[in-house]
């Protein structure tokens, strides 16, 4: 079990992680999303007693991780952002080291040394120099070097970075195979891979927490209303006449382009959105004026990302511009 | 710390500098000894010694250059921080991997004096007590590198600055006689002293409160003392160059004396600036 408890970390006039507490008591694999500069990396290096906290405290299975440093950092095992690795030191070698660091005999070491390269597929490479090795092979012996020792908790700091597709799968796949027995809490931006991969999620903008749930409950909290987006051969008076009649309806959004043709989206609050759509059809095709495409569209974890990031008080437009950017469009039906 | 130790050692004998630091010490010892001895036809191994103790100014900073800058600058300090391995046994574990590395050749040279009895009749314990001393001398060295390691993330910064500190404290005592006696130049030099002492312990804690209160009662007690006792500061700042210089106590080991306040102060500088490492590395995780 791990519990933060009201951790902030401030440098200097900069607050960097303000007030977050959370418990995770289960096991399972769990997201801390947020955009670039969010505060990830520094709560993960305070989870994992790293940095310190200005405030708050952190307890693994009820030890702190401050004042029980030895029995905590025991039950904990870390990937940061950049695997720290020695180049002049063989995967072997890298795994021997924390292996002894965390008090294994020499027989439970060779086991899970062993288990390690294996899950994480580094046999083949396990007698190379750290420092010839491929980002890939580096992020996997990383990897590898925080399943050694059995850790209760797992943290990874965004593991699938500068990996290649297939990479990313695999890393995928073995957190999930983590998780079935343990904490594995990893951060990203990516928030195809969060929803994806994590039972709950924690999303941190500006430092601060935003919610912690599962990625279904986060979308009907945010999302109440199904997304309409179409595109009319109308004039935009005429879209705002007949969308006035749509009850419920919010977020309007009419973009004019082109020679009278405005592309439109909004969010329905209606249960029926069939009822929504044909009502629509009609009312167009009552003024002569076709709808050319429509579509209805479940708001998608990026749409409740950027709203709850849009409430932050802090600037967060680079990270909004960017999940824009990822955001290729949810779930479609 | 067994870990550190092995890890270190390992990494030690698979990279130049160690070896590098240990051909320095054993080339010059070879060479002092083949003069002053052999060719010189003398049984006083000790000033061999006493004349290869320069080589620290250049092996030193090789040596330790790398223990902890670069453990900053490839970002393995990470790992370390999250081991269950206290800062303290990390410390420890690579000074004594360094302090292996130096005593492998010193093993050495410490056979040279047992093979000049073959020549004639040696002082064996002057020897002993002068490869003792020898020991010592470098182990407070080393330990001063790596606190000047554990500052940057620079190994060049780290072997640069290193150098210079080697070298000042070299020519500390010879400086010395340069320091005026007045009691006005040593009170203005350890007004300056006290300063730098707690600028360092700001660099080290990032506290201006405590820093600015152990300067100020540093200056208030010296300046008390100065109104209290004028004649306490003639010639002051000039012996506390001397008595403070390393390389300076290593004389009276030279001299035949097996000087234990020498002893003494090396283990405390040793003690010293590992403790002031182990800070430094801590003050990393307590950034604010």
């Amino acid at each position: 079990m791990i519990e933060a408890l009201n951790i902030t970390k401030r440098y200097g006039n900069h607050t960097a992680v303000s007030d977050v507490s959370f418990t995770i008591s289960d096991t399972g694999v769990f997201g801390l999303l947020g955009p670039n500069g969010a505060g990830k990396s520094t709560i993960m290096n305070i989870m994992t007693g790293c940095l310190s906290a200005t405030e708050g405290s952190v307890r693994i299975n009820g030890h702190d991780i401050v004042s029980e440093a030895a029995e905590a950092k025991k039950l904990i095992g870390y990937l940061p952002e950049i695997p720290p690795l020695y180049p002049d030191r063989t995967p072997e070698e890298a795994l021997g080291f924390v292996a002894m660091n965390k008090g294994l005999s020499r027989q439970d070491a060779k086991e899970q040394i062993e288990h390690a390269m294996e899950a994480t597929r580094i046999t083949e490479v396990a007698r190379r120099l750290c420092g010839n090795l491929s980002k890939g092979y580096k992020q996997r012996v990383g990897l590898a070097q925080a399943m050694i020792g059995n850790p209760s908790i797992i943290v990874l700091d965004e593991p699938t970075v500068g990996l290649d597709p297939r990479e990313i799968i695999e890393i995928r796949g073995l957190m999930r195979d983590l998780g079935k027995e343990r904490i594995v809490i990893f951060s990203s931006h990516i928030l195809s891979e969060v929803e994806a991969t994590c039972k709950r999620i924690l999303v941190i903008s500006g430092g601060k927490l935003l919610e912690f749930d599962t990625p279904e409950n986060l979308a009907k909290k945010y999302a109440d209303a199904t997304l309409i987006s179409f595109t009319a051969l109308a004039s935009e008076t005429e879209v705002r006449g007949i969308l006035s009649q749509i009850e419920h309806a919010s977020k309007l959004k009419i973009r004019p382009f082109g020679s009278g043709k405005c592309q439109v989206s909004f969010n329905s609050g209606a249960v029926d959105q069939e009822e929504v759509c044909s009502r629509l059809f009609f009312a167009f095709s009552d003024i002569r004026k076709p709808i050319v495409e429509m579509t209805v569209r479940q708001a998608s974890l990026e749409d409740l990302y950027i709203e709850m990031t849009d409430n932050v008080s802090n600037d967060q437009g680079a990270g909004r511009r960017l999940i824009r950017n990822l955001a290729k469009g949810g779930s479609r039906k | 710390m067994k870990s550190v130790v092995k890890y270190e050692l390992l990494s030690y004998f698979t990279n130049i500098p160690a070896y590098v630091f240990g051909a320095f010490l054993l080339l010059f010892a070879g060479i002092y000894t083949s003069v002053n001895n052999l060719m010189a036809g003398s049984m006083n191994f000790e000033l061999v010694l006493q004349g290869i103790s320069f080589i620290f100014l250049i092996a030193v900073p090789i040596l330790t250059m790398r223990v902890l800058a670069e453990e900053r600058s490839q970002r393995t300090d990470t790992l370390l921080y999250s081991l269950p391995t206290s800062m303290t046994k990390v410390i420890l574990g690579k000074y004594i991997a360094m302090l292996v590395m130096f005593l492998i050749p010193l093993m050495i040279i410490g056979l040279y004096p047992l093979m000049l009895t073959a020549f004639g009749h040696g002082y064996l314990l002057v020897s002993l007590g002068a490869l003792t001393g020898f020991f010592f001398l470098g182990a407070s060295l080393i330990a001063i590198g790596m606190f000047i390691s554990s500052l940057t993330s620079s190994q060049a910064v780290a072997a640069g600055t290193c150098f210079v500190v080697m070298l000042v404290n070299y020519y500390m005592a010879s400086l010395s006689s340069f320091v005026s006696s007045q009691p006005y130049a040593s009170l203005i030099a350890l007004v300056i002293l006290a300063a730098a002492v707690a600028a360092l312990l700001y660099l080290l804690t990032k506290n201006l409160l405590v820093s600015g209160i152990i300067c100020g009662m540093m200056e208030l007690a010296l300046l008390v003392l100065f109104f209290v006792k004028k004649s306490l500061f003639e010639g002051l700042f000039g012996k506390l160059l001397e008595s403070l210089s390393l390389f300076k106590r290593y004389d009276a080991f030279v001299d035949g004396m097996f000087d234990l306040t020498g002893i003494l102060y090396y283990v405390s500088v040793i003690v010293f600036f590992l403790a002031l490492s182990v800070l430094s590395m801590e003050k990393q995780r307590w950034a604010e």
